[in-house]
């Protein structure tokens, strides 16, 4: 069965809809015992790092997600739910769960010009190979909404780049676990493409 | 680079889709899931439904038509037009809504905007000022005064300084709606949106007055917006969302290109 964690970490539906569209029924769940069950992990969320800890603490999901990713589940990190899979998130100074090394910093502009968050459509360049990528063409642009960029600390952990003002990771991943900093449920066509090669993905790349 | 944004706009009254012009008569042009289905086929880069239905049935109505959108539509969705509480955002959100716009209730009571970005984060509550021009005076320095109730009754409020207030209280975006534009085709209020963009550090979305693909590349430019919205032009197939994307792009804009 897949599921979705339900952290109070915002609308979880779209997630939910987009995944229907591409033949993924997936649950919405905040039990643990679901995590440790499931057979595919979407992570989602927005929010505040801070909160979005206090609240997986709370519910016992950090251990279960864990349990999970460590026995080979495929997980995908959409937005808030990637940039908590890193050790380090500088919003409200926050330990995260640490599955993938690295932090996750705020964009700091001195440019009145740019606008904080990063908020639209923005390309996501493909810098590696990963199968949840196969449909993701040069050009093909995806919907962001962030104040903060995750900064994984393995190169060989980064899938695509995206700009804004600096170069960030807009996808990373290790073994079975695959976290976008954009919103594949609100990207339309090539969105859609990642959720329907996840529905797939055997975890390995 | 971000992208400029083409935002297409539907009036939705009692279920169906409606088009206003200057805020007056209002005349039925279809069903709004399809239009809106037609349109993020055609690569439109978010959709705002705006409901402007009078009965007191209204929430159910409108929340049947976001939810039957969001099931297939997977681009941004923008609901507003009547929006008076957090339950109402919350309710909106639930259907599939990703951003709530407020207006009139923000204006009677601005704590509303604060409310609401609380509840569902800053960057889903977009603040949507009608805006008329009028001679400068101490309480509208700027010359450009908020509206309410669709235009018709003036608030004595300077725009400027109700963007500024509106981005203080937490709105992620700024709908920019000239009454003296709105449903002319004749363009934007370049003057306007360029000085509301100029005066905040969220983004702009220009709207009221689009009529030729020019004008949105007008005001995308000159006008300074980060997303232009359009109505009619589209909705009577005038013009099309990829024909429109495709002239922006040849004029040298940063527009997404496939979908």
């Amino acid at each position: 069965m897949a599921i979705i964690i339900d952290y109070d970490a915002g609308n979880l539906r779209s997630v939910q809809r987009a995944c229907r569209e591409v033949g993924l029924e997936a649950a919405i769940t905040a039990d643990p015992d679901a995590v440790r069950r499931a057979d595919r992990i979407i992570f989602p969320g927005v929010g505040a790092a801070g909160p979005a800890m206090r609240s997986i603490a709370a519910r016992g999901i950090d251990a279960a997600l864990r349990e999970a990713i460590a026995r080979g589940v495929p997980t995908l990190g959409i937005c808030l739910g990637m940039q908590i899979s890193l050790d380090y998130s500088e919003e409200n100074d926050t330990t995260t769960l640490g599955l993938i090394p690295g932090r996750v910093r705020r964009f700091r502009f001195e440019s009145r010009a740019l606008k904080i968050p990063h908020m639209g459509w923005n390309e996501v360049r493909v810098t590696r190979p990963h199968p949840l990528l196969a449909d993701v063409r040069p050009g093909d642009e995806f919907y962001f909404v962030h104040g903060y960029y995750p900064e994984p600390a393995r190169p060989e952990e980064v899938f695509a780049v995206s700009d804004y003002e600096i170069e960030f990771a807009s996808a990373l991943g290790r073994d079975n676990y695959f976290g976008m900093q954009c919103h594949p449920e609100k990207s339309g066509r090539v969105g859609l493409s990642v959720l329907a090669r996840f529905a797939e993905w055997n975890g390995t790349c | 680079m971000l992208s400029k944004r083409v935002i297409a706009c539907l009036d939705v009254r009692d279920g169906r889709l409606a088009k206003s012009v200057r805020f007056v008569d209002t005349r039925d042009i279809g069903d709004p899931v399809e239009k809106a289905r037609e349109y993020y086929l055609d690569g439109l880069d978010e959709l705002v439904f705006y409901d402007i239905t009078a009965s007191s049935d209204r929430r159910r109505i409108m929340l049947d038509v976001v939810e039957a959108v969001a099931a297939q539509v997977f681009i941004p969705l923008s609901v507003g037009g009547g929006v008076r509480s957090v339950a109402d955002a919350t309710d909106l959100r639930l259907a599939g809504a990703e951003k709530i716009n407020v207006n009139s209730a923000a204006v009677a009571r601005p704590a509303l905007i604060a409310e609401c970005a609380d509840a569902i984060g800053n960057q889903n509550v977009v603040l949507s000022m009608d805006v008329r021009s009028v001679e400068p005076s101490t309480t509208c320095p700027s010359g450009y005064e908020i509206v309410i109730n669709g235009g018709r009754r003036p608030m004595g409020i300077d725009a400027i300084a109700w963007a500024l207030e509106g981005e203080r209280l937490g709105a992620g975006e700024l709908v920019v709606n000239s009454i003296d534009a709105d449903g002319t085709r004749e363009g934007y209020a370049i003057d306007l949106t360029a000085r509301v963009a100029e005066a905040v550090r969220i983004p702009v979305i220009a709207s009221g007055g689009a009529g030729l693909p020019e004008h949105l590349y007008e005001v995308l430019t000159a006008g300074k917006a980060d997303a232009a919205l359009v109505a009619s032009m589209v909705h009577y197939g005038d013009y099309r969302i990829s024909g429109l994307k495709s002239y922006l792009h040849e004029r040298g804009l940063k527009m997404r290109m496939s979908w």
